[in-house]
Protein backbone atom coordinates (compact mmCIF):
# COMPACT_ATOMS: atom_id res chain seq x y z
CA UNK A 1 0.00 0.00 0.00
CA UNK A 2 2.71 2.88 0.60
CA UNK A 3 4.11 1.63 -2.67
CA UNK A 4 0.81 2.88 -4.23
CA UNK A 5 0.80 5.68 -2.39
CA UNK A 6 4.14 6.87 -3.33
CA UNK A 7 3.23 6.04 -6.73
CA UNK A 8 0.32 8.48 -6.31
CA UNK A 9 1.93 11.43 -5.46
CA UNK A 10 5.16 10.57 -7.95
CA UNK A 11 2.42 10.72 -10.96
CA UNK A 12 0.90 13.52 -9.89
CA UNK A 13 3.69 15.78 -9.19
CA UNK A 14 4.73 14.44 -13.12
CA UNK A 15 1.51 15.66 -14.44
CA UNK A 16 2.02 19.29 -13.47
CA UNK A 17 5.19 19.46 -14.73
CA UNK A 18 5.21 20.64 -18.51
CA UNK A 19 8.85 18.55 -19.23
CA UNK A 20 8.58 15.75 -21.39
CA UNK A 21 8.37 13.05 -18.75
CA UNK A 22 5.08 14.23 -17.46
CA UNK A 23 2.36 11.93 -17.52
CA UNK A 24 0.59 13.24 -20.97
CA UNK A 25 3.90 13.16 -23.28
CA UNK A 26 5.35 10.59 -20.99
CA UNK A 27 8.57 10.10 -23.76
CA UNK A 28 10.97 7.31 -23.78
CA UNK A 29 13.82 9.45 -24.08
CA UNK A 30 13.60 12.50 -21.59
CA UNK A 31 17.16 14.44 -20.51
CA UNK A 32 15.18 17.03 -18.05
CA UNK A 33 13.94 13.60 -15.85
CA UNK A 34 17.86 12.44 -16.08
CA UNK A 35 18.16 15.87 -14.60
CA UNK A 36 15.83 16.63 -12.10
CA UNK A 37 15.87 13.24 -10.91
CA UNK A 38 19.71 12.48 -11.18
CA UNK A 39 19.64 11.23 -7.08
CA UNK A 40 17.47 8.93 -7.82
CA UNK A 41 19.68 7.57 -10.93
CA UNK A 42 22.61 7.70 -8.92
CA UNK A 43 21.44 6.09 -5.68
CA UNK A 44 19.85 3.07 -7.91
CA UNK A 45 23.18 2.60 -9.81
CA UNK A 46 25.29 2.97 -6.33
CA UNK A 47 22.85 0.74 -5.17
CA UNK A 48 23.16 -1.61 -8.11
CA UNK A 49 27.30 -1.62 -7.74
CA UNK A 50 27.42 -2.44 -4.86
CA UNK A 51 25.20 -5.56 -4.56
CA UNK A 52 27.10 -6.35 -8.17
CA UNK A 53 30.24 -6.26 -6.58
CA UNK A 54 29.55 -7.86 -3.13
CA UNK A 55 28.01 -11.05 -4.82
CA UNK A 56 31.36 -11.25 -7.40
CA UNK A 57 33.57 -11.08 -4.66
CA UNK A 58 31.70 -13.18 -2.67
CA UNK A 59 31.73 -15.78 -5.25
CA UNK A 60 35.23 -15.30 -6.19
CA UNK A 61 36.16 -16.33 -2.17
CA UNK A 62 34.56 -19.38 -2.52
CA UNK A 63 35.44 -20.17 -6.16
CA UNK A 64 39.02 -20.32 -5.94
CA UNK A 65 39.53 -22.92 -2.85
CA UNK A 66 36.49 -24.63 -3.85
CA UNK A 67 38.60 -25.04 -7.40
CA UNK A 68 41.66 -26.16 -5.52
CA UNK A 69 40.12 -28.57 -3.66
CA UNK A 70 38.15 -30.34 -6.49
CA UNK A 71 41.35 -30.69 -8.53
CA UNK A 72 43.62 -32.50 -5.47
CA UNK A 73 40.63 -34.50 -4.26
CA UNK A 74 39.29 -35.91 -7.94
CA UNK A 75 36.11 -37.61 -5.55
CA UNK A 76 35.07 -34.41 -5.01
CA UNK A 77 35.50 -32.54 -8.20
CA UNK A 78 32.10 -33.85 -9.93
CA UNK A 79 30.57 -33.23 -7.05
CA UNK A 80 31.67 -29.83 -6.70
CA UNK A 81 30.97 -29.00 -9.92
CA UNK A 82 27.73 -30.29 -10.49
CA UNK A 83 26.47 -28.27 -7.60
CA UNK A 84 27.74 -24.92 -8.91
CA UNK A 85 26.21 -25.90 -12.17
CA UNK A 86 22.68 -27.02 -10.17
CA UNK A 87 21.95 -23.41 -8.61
CA UNK A 88 22.39 -21.72 -12.17
CA UNK A 89 19.43 -24.14 -13.17
CA UNK A 90 17.11 -22.49 -10.43
CA UNK A 91 15.17 -19.36 -11.77
CA UNK A 92 16.60 -16.24 -9.92
CA UNK A 93 13.47 -15.24 -8.85
CA UNK A 94 13.19 -18.43 -6.99
CA UNK A 95 16.41 -18.57 -5.59
CA UNK A 96 15.47 -15.68 -3.66
CA UNK A 97 12.35 -16.43 -1.74
CA UNK A 98 14.07 -20.25 -1.09
CA UNK A 99 17.26 -18.27 0.41
CA UNK A 100 14.81 -15.74 2.39
CA UNK A 101 14.06 -18.62 4.68
CA UNK A 102 17.78 -18.00 5.76
CA UNK A 103 18.35 -14.60 5.89
CA UNK A 104 15.27 -13.18 5.31
CA UNK A 105 14.18 -10.06 3.17
CA UNK A 106 17.48 -8.09 3.11
CA UNK A 107 20.45 -7.20 1.03
CA UNK A 108 22.31 -10.30 2.27
CA UNK A 109 19.54 -12.71 0.75
CA UNK A 110 20.14 -11.11 -2.60
CA UNK A 111 24.10 -10.90 -2.44
CA UNK A 112 23.98 -14.45 -1.29
CA UNK A 113 21.90 -15.76 -4.46
CA UNK A 114 24.20 -13.82 -6.92
CA UNK A 115 27.22 -15.06 -5.63
CA UNK A 116 25.73 -18.58 -5.56
CA UNK A 117 25.07 -18.07 -9.89
CA UNK A 118 28.65 -17.07 -10.21
CA UNK A 119 29.86 -20.03 -8.88
CA UNK A 120 29.07 -22.30 -12.22
CA UNK A 121 31.44 -19.87 -14.00
CA UNK A 122 33.80 -19.16 -11.42
CA UNK A 123 34.34 -22.78 -10.25
CA UNK A 124 34.62 -23.97 -14.19
CA UNK A 125 36.72 -21.37 -15.33
CA UNK A 126 39.47 -21.40 -12.14
CA UNK A 127 39.90 -25.23 -12.55
CA UNK A 128 40.24 -25.22 -16.12
CA UNK A 129 43.07 -22.97 -16.03
CA UNK A 130 44.69 -24.58 -13.37
CA UNK A 131 44.64 -28.22 -14.66
CA UNK A 132 45.90 -26.40 -18.22
CA UNK A 133 48.80 -25.37 -16.05
CA UNK A 134 51.47 -27.30 -18.18
CA UNK A 135 53.58 -30.62 -15.99
CA UNK A 136 57.04 -29.18 -17.02
CA UNK A 137 56.46 -25.76 -15.56
CA UNK A 138 55.17 -27.50 -12.33
CA UNK A 139 57.83 -29.95 -12.11
CA UNK A 140 60.78 -27.75 -12.56
CA UNK A 141 59.06 -25.15 -9.84
CA UNK A 142 59.12 -28.31 -7.66
CA UNK A 143 62.60 -28.97 -8.70
CA UNK A 144 63.97 -25.41 -7.86
CA UNK A 145 62.69 -25.83 -4.33
CA UNK A 146 58.79 -24.63 -4.36
CA UNK A 147 56.85 -26.30 -1.49
CA UNK A 148 52.83 -26.39 -2.88
CA UNK A 149 51.44 -23.70 -1.50
CA UNK A 150 54.18 -21.11 -2.78
CA UNK A 151 53.56 -23.20 -6.31
CA UNK A 152 49.70 -22.18 -6.03
CA UNK A 153 50.21 -18.53 -5.30
CA UNK A 154 53.18 -17.69 -7.16
CA UNK A 155 52.98 -20.20 -10.32
CA UNK A 156 49.70 -21.46 -10.99
CA UNK A 157 47.04 -19.14 -10.50
CA UNK A 158 49.49 -16.14 -12.45
CA UNK A 159 49.27 -18.95 -14.98
CA UNK A 160 45.80 -19.92 -14.59
CA UNK A 161 45.01 -15.83 -14.55
CA UNK A 162 43.93 -15.09 -18.25
CA UNK A 163 40.81 -18.03 -18.08
CA UNK A 164 39.64 -16.89 -14.37
CA UNK A 165 39.28 -13.64 -15.89
CA UNK A 166 37.21 -14.66 -18.51
CA UNK A 167 35.49 -15.98 -15.94
CA UNK A 168 35.30 -13.43 -13.83
CA UNK A 169 34.48 -11.05 -16.96
CA UNK A 170 31.49 -12.97 -17.64
CA UNK A 171 30.43 -13.59 -14.12
CA UNK A 172 30.26 -9.48 -13.49
CA UNK A 173 28.51 -8.98 -17.01
CA UNK A 174 25.66 -11.20 -16.32
CA UNK A 175 25.55 -10.64 -12.39
CA UNK A 176 24.82 -7.04 -13.50
CA UNK A 177 21.71 -8.54 -15.32
CA UNK A 178 20.93 -10.43 -12.86
CA UNK A 179 20.41 -8.03 -10.03
CA UNK A 180 17.54 -6.39 -11.47
CA UNK A 181 15.18 -9.12 -10.35
CA UNK A 182 16.82 -8.75 -6.64
CA UNK A 183 13.77 -6.02 -6.69
CA UNK A 184 11.96 -8.72 -5.46
CA UNK A 185 13.15 -8.05 -2.23
CA UNK A 186 13.36 -4.31 -3.14
CA UNK A 187 17.17 -4.27 -2.96
CA UNK A 188 17.67 -4.30 -6.82
CA UNK A 189 19.76 -1.49 -7.52
CA UNK A 190 18.40 -0.28 -10.67
CA UNK A 191 15.74 -2.95 -11.04
CA UNK A 192 13.97 -1.31 -8.68
CA UNK A 193 13.30 2.00 -11.59
CA UNK A 194 12.38 -0.57 -13.68
CA UNK A 195 9.51 -2.40 -11.24
CA UNK A 196 8.08 1.45 -10.54
CA UNK A 197 8.47 2.67 -13.89
CA UNK A 198 6.35 -0.33 -15.20
CA UNK A 199 4.01 0.01 -12.34
CA UNK A 200 3.06 3.53 -13.28
CA UNK A 201 3.87 3.33 -17.01
CA UNK A 202 6.92 5.75 -16.65
CA UNK A 203 8.80 5.39 -19.91
CA UNK A 204 11.71 7.88 -19.37
CA UNK A 205 12.63 6.09 -15.84
CA UNK A 206 12.30 2.88 -17.85
CA UNK A 207 14.82 3.38 -20.28
CA UNK A 208 16.97 5.42 -18.06
CA UNK A 209 17.38 2.22 -16.10
CA UNK A 210 17.72 0.02 -18.93
CA UNK A 211 20.69 2.49 -20.70
CA UNK A 212 22.25 2.89 -17.22
CA UNK A 213 22.28 -1.33 -16.51
CA UNK A 214 23.62 -2.11 -19.47
CA UNK A 215 26.49 0.53 -19.55
CA UNK A 216 27.23 -0.34 -16.08
CA UNK A 217 27.72 -4.02 -17.76
CA UNK A 218 29.95 -2.72 -20.10
CA UNK A 219 32.24 -0.65 -17.99
CA UNK A 220 33.08 -3.09 -15.30
CA UNK A 221 33.89 -5.51 -18.65
CA UNK A 222 36.15 -2.66 -19.57
CA UNK A 223 37.79 -2.52 -15.93
CA UNK A 224 38.43 -6.54 -15.80
CA UNK A 225 40.24 -6.13 -19.01
CA UNK A 226 42.38 -3.50 -17.97
CA UNK A 227 43.18 -4.68 -14.72
CA UNK A 228 43.77 -8.40 -16.61
CA UNK A 229 45.98 -6.40 -18.95
CA UNK A 230 48.08 -4.71 -15.85
CA UNK A 231 48.74 -8.01 -14.28
CA UNK A 232 49.32 -10.34 -16.86
CA UNK A 233 52.74 -8.11 -18.68
CA UNK A 234 54.15 -11.26 -19.58
CA UNK A 235 51.12 -12.39 -22.41
CA UNK A 236 52.07 -8.74 -23.86
CA UNK A 237 55.99 -9.40 -24.00
CA UNK A 238 55.53 -12.60 -26.34
CA UNK A 239 53.09 -10.25 -28.09
CA UNK A 240 50.35 -12.85 -27.96
CA UNK B 1 7.36 -19.39 6.81
CA UNK B 2 8.38 -22.92 6.00
CA UNK B 3 5.03 -24.11 7.38
CA UNK B 4 2.66 -21.59 5.60
CA UNK B 5 4.31 -23.10 2.65
CA UNK B 6 3.91 -26.60 3.35
CA UNK B 7 0.06 -25.81 4.03
CA UNK B 8 0.01 -23.59 0.78
CA UNK B 9 1.24 -26.25 -1.01
CA UNK B 10 -1.05 -28.67 0.33
CA UNK B 11 -4.08 -27.04 0.21
CA UNK B 12 -6.00 -28.49 -3.25
CA UNK B 13 -7.78 -25.29 -3.71
CA UNK B 14 -4.40 -23.84 -4.67
CA UNK B 15 -3.84 -25.82 -7.38
CA UNK B 16 -6.93 -25.91 -9.71
CA UNK B 17 -8.72 -23.55 -10.85
CA UNK B 18 -8.25 -20.46 -13.42
CA UNK B 19 -5.20 -18.64 -11.45
CA UNK B 20 -4.29 -22.07 -9.67
CA UNK B 21 -0.82 -22.99 -9.43
CA UNK B 22 -1.36 -26.12 -12.40
CA UNK B 23 -3.11 -23.64 -14.79
CA UNK B 24 -0.33 -21.04 -14.18
CA UNK B 25 2.49 -23.88 -14.56
CA UNK B 26 0.60 -25.16 -18.15
CA UNK B 27 0.87 -21.36 -18.86
CA UNK B 28 4.06 -21.72 -18.82
CA UNK B 29 5.58 -24.75 -19.78
CA UNK B 30 3.66 -23.80 -23.65
CA UNK B 31 5.50 -20.70 -23.20
CA UNK B 32 8.35 -21.67 -22.98
CA UNK B 33 8.23 -24.65 -25.19
CA UNK B 34 6.77 -22.56 -28.04
CA UNK B 35 9.65 -19.96 -27.46
CA UNK B 36 11.95 -22.99 -27.79
CA UNK B 37 10.78 -24.47 -31.27
CA UNK B 38 10.13 -21.31 -32.34
CA UNK B 39 14.11 -20.68 -31.74
CA UNK B 40 14.90 -24.24 -33.04
CA UNK B 41 12.83 -23.91 -35.87
CA UNK B 42 13.91 -20.33 -37.45
CA UNK B 43 17.77 -19.50 -35.52
CA UNK B 44 19.05 -23.02 -35.32
CA UNK B 45 19.11 -23.92 -39.09
CA UNK B 46 20.80 -20.42 -39.89
CA UNK B 47 23.34 -21.06 -37.09
CA UNK B 48 24.41 -24.29 -38.13
CA UNK B 49 24.59 -23.58 -41.92
CA UNK B 50 26.87 -20.22 -40.59
CA UNK B 51 29.48 -22.72 -39.01
CA UNK B 52 29.31 -25.40 -42.46
CA UNK B 53 30.23 -22.51 -44.52
CA UNK B 54 32.56 -21.07 -41.86
CA UNK B 55 31.07 -17.21 -41.88
CA UNK B 56 29.69 -14.87 -39.52
CA UNK B 57 31.51 -16.57 -37.11
CA UNK B 58 32.05 -13.29 -34.94
CA UNK B 59 28.37 -12.25 -35.17
CA UNK B 60 27.44 -16.03 -33.64
CA UNK B 61 30.15 -16.04 -30.74
CA UNK B 62 29.59 -12.78 -29.51
CA UNK B 63 25.74 -12.74 -29.62
CA UNK B 64 26.27 -14.55 -26.26
CA UNK B 65 28.30 -11.86 -25.08
CA UNK B 66 25.85 -9.42 -26.03
CA UNK B 67 23.03 -11.04 -24.46
CA UNK B 68 24.50 -11.84 -21.18
CA UNK B 69 24.68 -7.96 -20.47
CA UNK B 70 21.23 -7.23 -21.44
CA UNK B 71 18.55 -7.74 -18.47
CA UNK B 72 15.88 -9.57 -18.87
CA UNK B 73 14.12 -7.99 -16.46
CA UNK B 74 14.79 -4.58 -18.61
CA UNK B 75 13.88 -6.20 -22.03
CA UNK B 76 10.62 -7.89 -20.48
CA UNK B 77 9.24 -4.68 -19.21
CA UNK B 78 10.42 -2.44 -22.52
CA UNK B 79 8.43 -4.92 -24.54
CA UNK B 80 5.58 -4.77 -22.43
CA UNK B 81 5.44 -1.28 -21.43
CA UNK B 82 6.21 -0.13 -24.80
CA UNK B 83 6.05 -1.60 -28.64
CA UNK B 84 3.81 -4.81 -27.82
CA UNK B 85 1.94 -4.02 -24.87
CA UNK B 86 0.45 -6.47 -21.93
CA UNK B 87 -2.67 -7.72 -24.34
CA UNK B 88 -3.84 -11.38 -23.77
CA UNK B 89 -2.42 -13.64 -26.42
CA UNK B 90 -4.83 -16.99 -26.39
CA UNK B 91 -3.70 -19.44 -24.10
CA UNK B 92 -0.53 -17.45 -23.46
CA UNK B 93 -2.47 -15.32 -20.89
CA UNK B 94 -1.84 -11.89 -20.18
CA UNK B 95 1.49 -10.04 -21.91
CA UNK B 96 1.70 -13.22 -23.41
CA UNK B 97 3.34 -11.80 -26.82
CA UNK B 98 5.55 -9.62 -25.18
CA UNK B 99 7.19 -12.62 -22.81
CA UNK B 100 7.11 -14.72 -25.98
CA UNK B 101 9.41 -12.31 -27.90
CA UNK B 102 11.47 -11.50 -24.83
CA UNK B 103 11.96 -15.74 -24.45
CA UNK B 104 12.57 -16.07 -27.76
CA UNK B 105 15.41 -13.22 -27.92
CA UNK B 106 16.90 -14.96 -24.76
CA UNK B 107 16.69 -18.72 -26.36
CA UNK B 108 18.35 -17.01 -29.27
CA UNK B 109 22.36 -16.54 -27.78
CA UNK B 110 22.98 -20.12 -26.41
CA UNK B 111 21.54 -22.03 -29.37
CA UNK B 112 22.80 -19.49 -32.23
CA UNK B 113 26.01 -19.68 -30.57
CA UNK B 114 26.53 -23.65 -29.71
CA UNK B 115 24.80 -24.45 -32.89
CA UNK B 116 28.02 -22.93 -34.86
CA UNK B 117 30.97 -23.57 -32.95
CA UNK B 118 29.34 -27.22 -32.88
CA UNK B 119 29.73 -27.10 -36.29
CA UNK B 120 33.20 -25.83 -36.59
CA UNK B 121 34.46 -28.29 -33.85
CA UNK B 122 34.10 -31.43 -36.20
CA UNK B 123 37.20 -32.68 -36.78
CA UNK B 124 38.73 -31.06 -40.38
CA UNK B 125 40.44 -34.37 -41.20
CA UNK B 126 36.98 -36.22 -40.48
CA UNK B 127 35.57 -33.07 -43.02
CA UNK B 128 38.53 -33.59 -45.59
CA UNK B 129 37.88 -37.44 -45.42
CA UNK B 130 34.51 -37.26 -46.19
CA UNK B 131 35.17 -34.66 -48.74
CA UNK B 132 37.77 -37.18 -50.47
CA UNK B 133 35.57 -40.06 -50.59
CA UNK B 134 33.62 -37.98 -52.77
CA UNK B 135 30.76 -36.40 -50.58
CA UNK B 136 29.29 -33.00 -51.45
CA UNK B 137 29.05 -30.27 -49.15
CA UNK B 138 25.62 -31.24 -48.57
CA UNK B 139 26.17 -35.26 -47.45
CA UNK B 140 28.99 -34.17 -45.60
CA UNK B 141 26.85 -31.66 -43.45
CA UNK B 142 23.63 -34.51 -42.84
CA UNK B 143 25.97 -37.48 -42.33
CA UNK B 144 29.22 -36.30 -41.14
CA UNK B 145 29.24 -32.94 -39.52
CA UNK B 146 25.38 -32.82 -37.82
CA UNK B 147 25.69 -36.13 -36.12
CA UNK B 148 29.21 -35.56 -34.60
CA UNK B 149 27.80 -31.87 -33.53
CA UNK B 150 24.79 -33.40 -32.30
CA UNK B 151 25.92 -32.85 -28.44
CA UNK B 152 27.41 -29.32 -28.25
CA UNK B 153 24.06 -28.26 -29.76
CA UNK B 154 21.82 -30.48 -27.52
CA UNK B 155 23.88 -28.58 -25.04
CA UNK B 156 23.15 -25.24 -26.57
CA UNK B 157 19.23 -26.53 -26.64
CA UNK B 158 19.62 -27.28 -22.82
CA UNK B 159 21.00 -23.88 -21.77
CA UNK B 160 18.16 -22.22 -23.80
CA UNK B 161 15.81 -24.09 -21.95
CA UNK B 162 16.96 -23.10 -18.85
CA UNK B 163 17.22 -19.68 -19.43
CA UNK B 164 13.80 -19.57 -21.30
CA UNK B 165 12.31 -21.19 -18.01
CA UNK B 166 14.05 -18.50 -15.67
CA UNK B 167 12.79 -15.41 -18.39
CA UNK B 168 9.14 -16.62 -18.14
CA UNK B 169 9.22 -16.52 -13.97
CA UNK B 170 10.56 -13.08 -14.38
CA UNK B 171 7.70 -12.38 -16.56
CA UNK B 172 5.53 -12.16 -13.36
CA UNK B 173 7.25 -8.94 -11.93
CA UNK B 174 5.59 -7.14 -15.44
CA UNK B 175 2.64 -8.21 -14.69
CA UNK B 176 3.30 -11.51 -17.43
CA UNK B 177 1.88 -14.88 -17.28
CA UNK B 178 3.53 -17.94 -15.75
CA UNK B 179 4.27 -19.38 -12.21
CA UNK B 180 6.03 -16.16 -11.30
CA UNK B 181 2.44 -14.73 -9.98
CA UNK B 182 2.46 -16.80 -7.22
CA UNK B 183 5.74 -15.33 -6.41
CA UNK B 184 5.57 -12.00 -6.44
CA UNK B 185 1.75 -12.05 -5.21
CA UNK B 186 3.00 -13.70 -2.21
CA UNK B 187 5.99 -11.34 -2.19
CA UNK B 188 3.98 -7.97 -2.75
CA UNK B 189 1.61 -9.15 -0.19
CA UNK B 190 3.66 -10.28 2.86
CA UNK B 191 2.74 -13.39 2.59
CA UNK B 192 5.88 -15.17 2.25
CA UNK B 193 4.79 -18.70 2.49
CA UNK B 194 2.94 -18.40 -0.79
CA UNK B 195 5.83 -16.78 -2.21
CA UNK B 196 8.11 -19.49 -1.23
CA UNK B 197 5.85 -22.09 -1.85
CA UNK B 198 6.11 -20.96 -6.28
CA UNK B 199 9.46 -20.48 -5.76
CA UNK B 200 9.80 -24.29 -4.69
CA UNK B 201 7.49 -25.41 -7.60
CA UNK B 202 9.24 -22.97 -10.23
CA UNK B 203 12.73 -24.57 -9.09
CA UNK B 204 11.19 -28.29 -8.67
CA UNK B 205 10.18 -28.16 -12.54
CA UNK B 206 13.41 -26.34 -13.52
CA UNK B 207 15.31 -29.37 -12.12
CA UNK B 208 12.58 -31.46 -13.71
CA UNK B 209 13.29 -30.07 -17.15
CA UNK B 210 17.11 -30.32 -16.67
CA UNK B 211 16.93 -33.72 -16.33
CA UNK B 212 14.84 -34.23 -19.13
CA UNK B 213 17.00 -32.70 -21.83
CA UNK B 214 20.20 -34.23 -19.92
CA UNK B 215 18.37 -37.48 -21.26
CA UNK B 216 17.81 -36.23 -24.37
CA UNK B 217 21.43 -34.89 -24.60
CA UNK B 218 22.93 -38.29 -23.52
CA UNK B 219 20.69 -39.69 -26.26
CA UNK B 220 22.64 -38.20 -29.05
CA UNK B 221 25.56 -38.36 -27.49
CA UNK B 222 27.63 -40.89 -29.64
CA UNK B 223 28.50 -44.36 -27.10
CA UNK B 224 32.09 -43.96 -27.66
CA UNK B 225 32.08 -40.37 -26.60
CA UNK B 226 30.14 -40.81 -23.08
CA UNK B 227 32.93 -41.90 -21.48
CA UNK B 228 35.67 -39.73 -22.50
CA UNK B 229 33.49 -37.02 -21.52
CA UNK B 230 33.94 -37.24 -18.15
CA UNK B 231 37.07 -37.50 -17.38
CA UNK B 232 37.61 -34.74 -19.89
CA UNK B 233 39.10 -31.09 -18.29
CA UNK B 234 35.36 -29.12 -17.72
CA UNK B 235 34.49 -27.23 -21.12
CA UNK B 236 34.18 -23.25 -20.00
CA UNK B 237 30.26 -22.49 -20.53
CA UNK B 238 29.26 -20.71 -23.21
CA UNK B 239 25.80 -19.85 -22.36
CA UNK B 240 24.22 -17.07 -19.95
CA UNK B 241 23.86 -17.74 -16.72
CA UNK B 242 20.10 -16.30 -15.07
Amino acid sequence: MTVLAQAGTTVAAAADDPSCYSRLTNHWVCLSYWQDRSTDLIDATQQHLQITVLSVTLGLVLALPLSVIARRFTRLKVAILGLSTAFYTIPSIALFPILVVFTGITMTTVVIGLALYTLTILVRNTLTGLEAVPDDVRESATGLGYGSTRLLLKIEFPLALPVIMAGLRVATVSTVALTTVGSLLSYGGLGELLLDGVQNDFKAEIFAASVLCVALALSLDVLLLAAQWLMTPWTRARGA
Amino acid sequence: MLGDAYTYLTQWSNWTGSDGMLQLMFEQLLLTFTALAITVVFALPIALYLGHIGRGGFLAINISNIGRAIPTFAVLVLLSVGFVGTAELGPYGRAGLATLIALVLFALPPVVTNGYVAIREVDKDIVEASTGMGMTGRQVFWRVELPLAMPVIMAGVRLALVQVWATATIAALVAGPGLGNVITSGFYNSNYGKGLAGAFVVAVVAFALEMLTFGAERAVTPVHQRRSRRSEAPRPTVGAVM
